[in-house]
């Protein structure tokens, strides 16, 4: 067993390099050059409070905040302790009929146009903190009714937190909706 | 959505893929051919103070079943100390959330699993594993478990390179080498360019922030042992709770998700693995991160051509991974477009995205699903079990070929190569002539190796999810209905014995009957085509060259590409073709019957 030697030895090396040095090193690096980053992207109140991340989405589902997708995490939905997808197939009738539901919910509040797939259909982390420009949009005159200000004035609001394309490619349009939610807050 | 920008971004990323193959695969040659490189003037001290240490001679050069014992032992004092860690983890330090102990059985799947590059997952990381456990167990395996599949495709390379001599190289250099050289500089560089996107890295306790809108929600109670409590009709009973906070989970993240592609390992910090905003946070993160699970099976092509002399036999290879990977990403792309017929019906628009994440779109889930099936990843930034049928059969289909499109880093080339050496023998078979591949006579040793590669995770796969499906505790795991829960153990088995580990999450995984035969898959699935590779370099690095004749088949032209290209679509076909028609092909000629 001539070889018995250096596993051992090899395995005690590469567990203080790859998980002691490696770490550390992109830690230290981490914290110095991109400390928001590397800590979360925590967004925080007037007091300095930290009140969400900007990554993380969080459940909204009264009339006077834009809503975010639907969430299949354990307990509530948006429950960053239990990230994770539905995992129901395509075909499941108990998939379809949630569906059926919240297209439903959506419909009660004066929807009538063809609803884009992303406001009914939940996301894989359960924790996607974006909406589609078109899912935001066609739920823009229940939040100026509830809130009491013109459309326009909301659409604006939603523009300022719009994020195209990386470089016109990369990723779909889209809008974050806990950071949208706390804008109009903020202006009321 | 629009398919020009679709097209552009796919061949933009082939494109991409191919311009750093070329370099680094050479850069590769030149490392496990112990030749300066760029890196040698740091690492080269670093590197002798490692063989110093252990008592490693780099000349010793090792007999296959030398190579092969010294990878054994190597792996089996990792899968210990993994072991270990996990059933240990309430008393070790870096506990913030004084997480408990798994139990013996998931502690057993998850150490087999790490060890074999599988990165399988039973367990919800955010909620069982310490920051010690993640960093010092498994972010070290995710290095070690990759440096030893390219150590062993290296020494098979070597059997086709050298003549008439006992000896593939040594064991410890090879693996040294592969995390000194190859894994840590760029997963260093990868890991700092994610934390720059929003993947976090830091030690800090999890973060409770209240919640702009609080929550009302049905809550399960739970009894005194902390499972659910049911009531008559056997449904888990509630009581109405609100939530006003968020526990936000902190940790490392960066550090280990460069690692986790890199070494196509698959493993995530978190429970939703790439799809967690945390560990993949934009579309360009997404982007790289996809480049980063392809680049090293690519680019070993490359090094395979160069180590043999000839790089348009390394590129006969990649022309064949290429044209199957562009062929299976068009079917998911376009199955995932048309969505399916039912929610065409309920009023949908803008594809199937249950179980996907809106800044990646359907393109940028679907290249990562096809990219992380294709090697052996495993990880996912899409739930494949929500996938349309055809969508699934996928992701299922490339991971039940073998991983050989592009592959595991190590894993995927040597598979490949033993296709190849069908192929030649097949072909020779045909045109009555001795099978030669890259000057070496085919004989029997080689063909029995060489199916022992190919078929043994298929016999493990379909006799594993037949028993699953004559267990009634393990048929009760799956979460789909109907073929759509075959499927979902299909995968499983197809997932772990192939070593990918990714999943149809759905299907509840932690049991004993999935714990203990996927380790045992898992183990077969690794072990079993490593031995048999190296038996196999043994034997061909004994033999002579024979130089090319009229009557030898040129392997590196398109032909033979072809030729290859078939053989690998029917051994499959033949395989596996019974139980992907009852489990995806049946699914979707039901739903489009339903239209």
């Amino acid at each position: 067993m001539k070889e018995l030697k250096p596993a051992i030895l090899m395995c005690l090396l590469f567990t203080i390099l790859c998980g002691g040095l490696y770490p550390a090193l992109v830690t230290g690096i981490a914290q110095t050059i991109f400390p928001r980053q590397a800590n979360g992207s925590l967004i925080t109140d007037a007091n300095g409070q930290a009140v969400g991340s900007a990554l993380i989405g969080q459940p909204f589902s009264a009339p006077h905040y834009f809503w975010p997708r639907p969430s299949a995490t354990a307990d509530f939905s948006y429950n960053p302790m239990a990230s994770g997808g539905s995992n129901l197939g395509p075909t499941n009738p108990a998939f379809l009929n949630t569906v059926a539901e919240r297209i439903a919910d959506l419909r009660a509040t004066g929807v009538t146009d063809p609803i884009p797939a992303d406001l009914v259909l939940a996301s894989a982390s359960g924790l996607d903190p974006h909406i589609s420009l078109e899912a935001a949009r066609l739920q823009i005159p229940r939040i100026a009714l509830a809130r009491n200000l013109s459309e326009d004035a909301v659409a604006d609001i939603m523009a300022i937190h719009t994020e195209g394309r990386l470089l016109g490619l990369l990723g779909e349009p889209r809008v974050n909706v806990l950071l949208l939610n706390r804008a109009l807050d903020f202006k009321r | 959505m629009t398919l020009p920008n679709d097209l552009f971004q796919f061949f933009g990323l082939l494109g991409a893929l191919l311009l750093l193959a070329r370099p680094f695969g050479t850069f590769m040659s030149r490392v496990y051919n112990g030749e300066r490189t760029i890196l040698s003037p740091i690492l080269t001290p670093c590197e002798n103070l490692f063989y110093r240490i252990c008592g490693v001679d780099r000349t010793d050069e090792m007999s296959w079943q030398r190579y092969a014992l010294a990878m054994l032992l190597f792996n089996l004092v990792f899968f210990l100390t993994l072991l270990g860690m996990l059933l240990a983890q309430p008393v070790l330090p870096f506990n913030p959330q004084g997480l408990p102990d798994l139990s013996w059985p998931l502690a057993l799947n998850t150490a087999v699993s790490f060890i074999t590059n599988t990165n399988w997952q039973n367990y919800s990381g955010e909620s069982t594993l310490s920051y010690f456990t993640q960093v010092v167990g498994l972010t070290v395996h995710n290095f070690v478990s990759a440096a030893s599949g390219m150590a062993i495709v290296i020494a098979l390379i070597r059997g086709f390179v050298r003549r008439t001599t006992a000896t593939i190289g040594n064991f410890w250099v090879d693996l040294t080498r592969s995390v000194l050289y190859i894994l840590l500089p760029l997963s260093l560089v990868a890991a700092v360019f994610l934390v720059s996107q929003g993947a976090i890295q830091n030690f800090s306790d999890y973060k409770t922030v209240p919640l702009t809108q609080s929550l009302s929600y049905d809550k399960p109670k739970l009894n005194a042992m902390g499972s659910p409590m049911l009531d008559q009709a056997g449904k888990p009973l509630t009581e109405k709770a609100i939530a006003k906070e968020a526990t936000i989970p902190m940790g490392p993240v960066a550090s280990q998700e460069a690692i986790k592609e890199l070494g196509t390992n698959g493993g995530g910090f978190f429970n939703a693995n790439s799809a967690h905003p945390f560990e993949n946070p934009t579309p360009l993160s997404n982007f790289m991160e996809i480049l980063l699970i392809l680049l090293i099976p690519a680019a070993l092509t490359r090094t395979f051509g160069v180590m043999v002399g000839n790089p348009r036999q390394g590129r006969a290879l990649l022309g064949v991974m290429l044209f199957l990977f562009i062929a299976a990403f068009a079917v998911l792309h376009w199955s995932e477009l048309a969505s399916t017929p039912m929610l065409h019906h309920l009023g949908l628009i803008g594809g199937n995205l249950e179980g996907k994440e809106l800044r990646f779109g359907l393109l940028g889930s679907n290249m990562f699903s096809v990219a992380t099936t294709a090697t052996s990843c495993g990880a996912v930034t899409a739930m494949h079990d929500s996938l349309t049928p055809l969508g699934g059969l996928v992701p299922l289909s490339l991971i039940l070929l073998g991983e050989i499109i592009f592959g595991g880093v190590g894993s995927g080339l040597y598979t490949m190569l033993a296709f190849a050496i069908i192929a030649v023998f097949v072909s020779g078979l045909m045109i009555g002539r001795t099978p030669e591949y890259l000057g070496k006579k085919i004989e029997v040793r080689e063909m029995w190796m060489s199916i022992v590669i190919i078929l043994i995770s298929g016999i493990v796969v379909l006799i594993s999810s037949g028993l699953a499906m004559i267990t009634p505790s393990a048929t009760a795991s799956m979460a789909n209905p109907g073929a759509h829960g075959l499927s979902e153990v299909l995968y499983a088995f197809a997932s772990m014995a192939n070593n990918n580990g990714s999943a149809f999450t759905g299907l509840t995984g932690n049991t004993n009957f999935y714990n203990l035969l996927g380790a045992l898959a898992m183990l077969i699935g690794r072990y079993v085509p490593a031995i048999a590779v190296l038996a196999m370099a043994g034997g061909l690095a004994e033999k002579k060259y024979v130089s090319p004749s009229l009557g030898t088949l040129p392997t590196d032209q398109f032909p033979f590409a072809f030729w290859l290209t078939i053989v690998i679509l029917i051994v499959g076909a033949l395989t596996f073709f019974p139980a992907l028609a009852l489990g995806p092909i049946v699914e979707h000629l039901s739903m489009t019957g339903v239209n």
